[in-house]
């Protein structure tokens, strides 16, 4: 019986196609199919993409599809993926994540591609598996630190700290002035990870080879003094009573809100935020500046970046061809003029030959000293090892919110890192 | 099968057998298909792309998980505090409704309303009404001078607020059926226990009460389960927050799911489903034991 549905839904699945291939014969073109996720900065430019590339190539002819965000988001691309039902392009996170979907089984390599010439290896690193490249870039990227109000900074008179001493000290005198220091949002979980995660360029200078241990299993986020000092700062920030009263209910947008017009100081955050600003508060991005995480020592002070999501080929693609041909439009300079045509940049741009624009808001410009010559940045440990722990996020709610000590809550999140390496069937583990 | 003996047991069936294949095929694709492979993939590493055959490592894993114990307990205190809350709360509104009052019949719906909102929507709302400083319920305690508590970012609070929203949102369909239970009591007992001489709650104690047990049972179970297997009230309202701290079963199970872990949440599915087998069976049979000696 299960032979006999086999083959009535091969009969139709074969219908289908026939009908999709006659369709396409009478258009006299290619249509591509490319999933992307929905968010703010994504459909805008991702549209304006598509409408320059089809004026650009007629008889090309993209249908855009979107998804959610975040584990939703995840869940729909390993489904697809899994069940071969994968749209022609898709867009995904380089890094953990992408090591997570198979893309040895299930994406097409573009490391041959003349294109990967012009992109950073920094990038290429990262949508990488297998000794082969996967992605091309369609973003910029990014930086994760502190967001801070430039006007109450010159009210109080205080200055961008560069250790964890000094940014302790601005707290001390934002919350004497009786303002809320550090705003946290921990409605949206996933904004409580940043002092957690942005703190990892302090811990690369501290132990360069964490990554490469904790991968192996053999360097823990509870025995690296240095490791755990991110929890132990999230938890700092709580106990000296710096956070906003609504901590626990706030969401994302309440926090980009309240560091831009001065609700609050500080809003540990990734600078893909400062996108939204004009959004969600009109008017005040020139409020909102940036620096990377405070650390032991201010000559080592440098910034944790994150690297943007990529754009793939399914393995499963239709016409190989007129894919890559997207992916080379994506990838080139001309995809990132129309990009700042159409959103706020939010960090340098990973492709030779992109410009930023020339009136960037101060957040943006604020990073760009980590990048020049004599600056310091390094990568999220997410784009380092193929590990991150999916339940991070709670725990650190929990530990900045004063529910669990921040060792006890390293030690918990080191089982889960546990978990995930298993999963991912690394050896050691 | 025609040769057979005739009796009512074995009588050929009106229908001939082709006739139940089409529902056949359905119930064996869409049910016992997955419900078998779920037993399979339980014992499994799988990735949807590959797995790996690992034994009971996955139950092994489900019960070391921090924070399930937490969930297990969260989920039976959620169970029992909903389904107390309905019996109570649905048997006095019932005797209520069923008493001669004005406006029985709007009352009756208005109580029955909340039943028929999507439970994401109830969620949402109340998410909005419970935020500690801008929420409409904390405001209106201020105008009182009483500071509101964090309703659901206080780690201790947040699952009982969500169980009363649980409440507020079923509480009608306990009403109903306690309704049409309380009008099935034949009038003869109140009228012999009159002439006895009863208080009115004598009247509830010795007549009501025992004779609207089947609505009683019915309620029990139903919300006993519903409170067990509850999942979508408390992923719109807390997602399991602050922390872990209103976390069931089924959310932990969602949470294992979303971060790609699939052997391991099918595996927490068959826990589940075993729970829910190990105490709602011994609850219906004792819950059921004397309805036949009514």
């Amino acid at each position: 019986m299960i032979f006999n549905l086999k083959s009535i839904a091969l009969a139709g699945v074969g219908a289908i196609a026939v009908l999709l291939a006659s369709g396409a014969a009478h258009a006299q073109s290619t249509t591509l199919t490319l999933l992307i996720d929905n968010g703010p900065q994504t459909v805008p430019v991702f549209e304006a993409y598509v409408a320059a590339f089809e004026a650009a190539n007629p008889d090309i002819n993209i249908e855009l599809e979107t998804r959610p965000g975040g584990g939703e988001g995840d869940n729909i691309v390993k489904t697809r993926l899994a069940a071969g039902a994968m749209a022609d392009i898709f867009t995904y996170n380089s890094g953990s994540l992408f090591q997570a979907i198979n893309p040895q089984q299930n994406m097409l390599p573009l490391t041959n591609e003349p294109w990967q010439a012009d992109v950073q290896d920094s990038f290429k690193s990262v949508v990488t598996s297998g000794g082969e490249v996967y992605g091309a870039p369609y973003a910029s990227a990014m930086g994760g630190g502190i967001l801070y109000n430039i006007p109450m900074y010159k009210e109080l008179g205080l200055t961008p700290p560069k250790t964890w001493d000094e940014f302790m000290a601005n707290n001390e005198k934002i919350k004497a002035a009786g303002k809320v220091a550090v705003i946290q949002t921990y409605a949206d979980t996933w904004t409580s990870q940043l002092f957690v995660l942005a703190d990892y360029y302090n811990v690369s200078t501290a132990q360069p080879d964490f990554a490469e241990k904790y991968t192996a299993g053999e360097a823990k986020y509870a025995t690296t003094p240095a490791a755990m000092q991110g929890f132990e700062r999230l938890q700092q920030v709580h106990d000296a009573g710096y956070l906003n009263e609504d901590f626990g209910a706030a969401t994302y947008n309440d926090g980009i809100r309240m560091v831009a017009t001065g609700e609050g100081a500080h809003y540990p955050m990734l600078t893909f935020a400062v996108g939204a600003i004009e959004e969600i508060a009109p008017g005040t991005s020139g409020n909102v500046g940036f620096f990377a995480q405070p650390g032991n020592s201010a000559d080592t002070n440098g910034l944790t970046t994150w690297m943007p999501d990529a754009v793939y080929i399914a393995k499963t693609v239709s016409n190989e061809e007129a894919a890559k041909k997207f992916l080379a439009y994506v990838a080139s300079p001309a995809a990132c003029e129309v990009r700042n045509a159409t959103v706020e940049p939010t960090g340098p741009y990973l492709v030779k030959g992109c410009e930023l624009p020339a009136n960037l808001p101060p957040a943006v410009t604020d990073m760009l000293p980590y990048f020049a010559d004599g600056g310091h940045n390094g990568p999220a440990l997410e784009f380092l090892s193929p590990i991150k722990g999916p339940a991070l996020e709670q725990i650190t709610v929990e530990v900045g919110s004063g529910i669990r000590p921040a060792a006890d809550g390293a030690a918990l999140y080191d089982e889960d890192v546990r978990k995930q390496a298993q999963q991912l069937g690394l050896p050691g583990w | 099968m025609a040769s057979a003996p005739t009796t009512a047991r074995s009588r050929p069936s009106t229908y001939p057998v082709w006739f139940f294949l089409p529902a056949a095929i359905i119930y064996g694709a869409l049910f016992l298909a997955p419900t078998f492979a779920s037993l399979y993939f339980s014992l499994t590493r799988w990735t949807l792309f590959n797995s790996v055959f690992i034994g009971f490592e996955n139950f092994a894993q489900f019960f070391r998980e921090p924070f399930l114990i937490k969930g297990l307990i969260n989920t039976v205190l959620y169970a029992v505090v909903t389904s107390t809350l309905k019996v109570v709360i649905g048997m006095g509104l019932a005797l209520l409704l069923t008493s001669n009052i004005i406006a029985r019949g709007y009352l009756r719906s208005v109580v029955f309303f909340p039943v028929l909102v999507s439970t994401v929507g109830v969620g949402i709302t109340f998410t909005v009404l419970m935020h500690p400083t801008n929420g409409m319920i904390n405001q209106g305690l201020a105008l009182m001078g009483i500071k509101g508590p964090g309703w659901l970012t206080d780690p201790n609070l947040a699952l009982f607020s969500v169980a009363l929203v649980d409440v507020w949102k079923g509480v009608g369909l306990a009403t109903v059926i306690y309704i049409a239970g309380l009008v099935a009591i034949p009038r003869d007992y109140y009228e012999a226990a009159r002439i006895d001489g009863a208080t009115s709650w004598q009247n509830f104690w010795h007549v009501t009460l025992p004779l609207s047990r089947p609505a009683t049972a019915t309620v029990i179970t139903l919300s006993f389960i519903g409170g067990l297997r509850t999942f979508d009230l408390i992923w719109a309202m807390t997602k399991g927050g602050p922390g872990f701290a209103s976390d069931t079963v089924a959310s932990v199970i969602y949470k294992q799911y979303q971060a790609g872990f699939y052997g391991l949440s099918t595996a927490g599915n068959v826990v589940l489903f075993i729970l829910i087998g190990i105490l709602v069976v011994p609850l219906t049979m004792f819950l059921n034991r004397k309805q036949g000696h009514e």
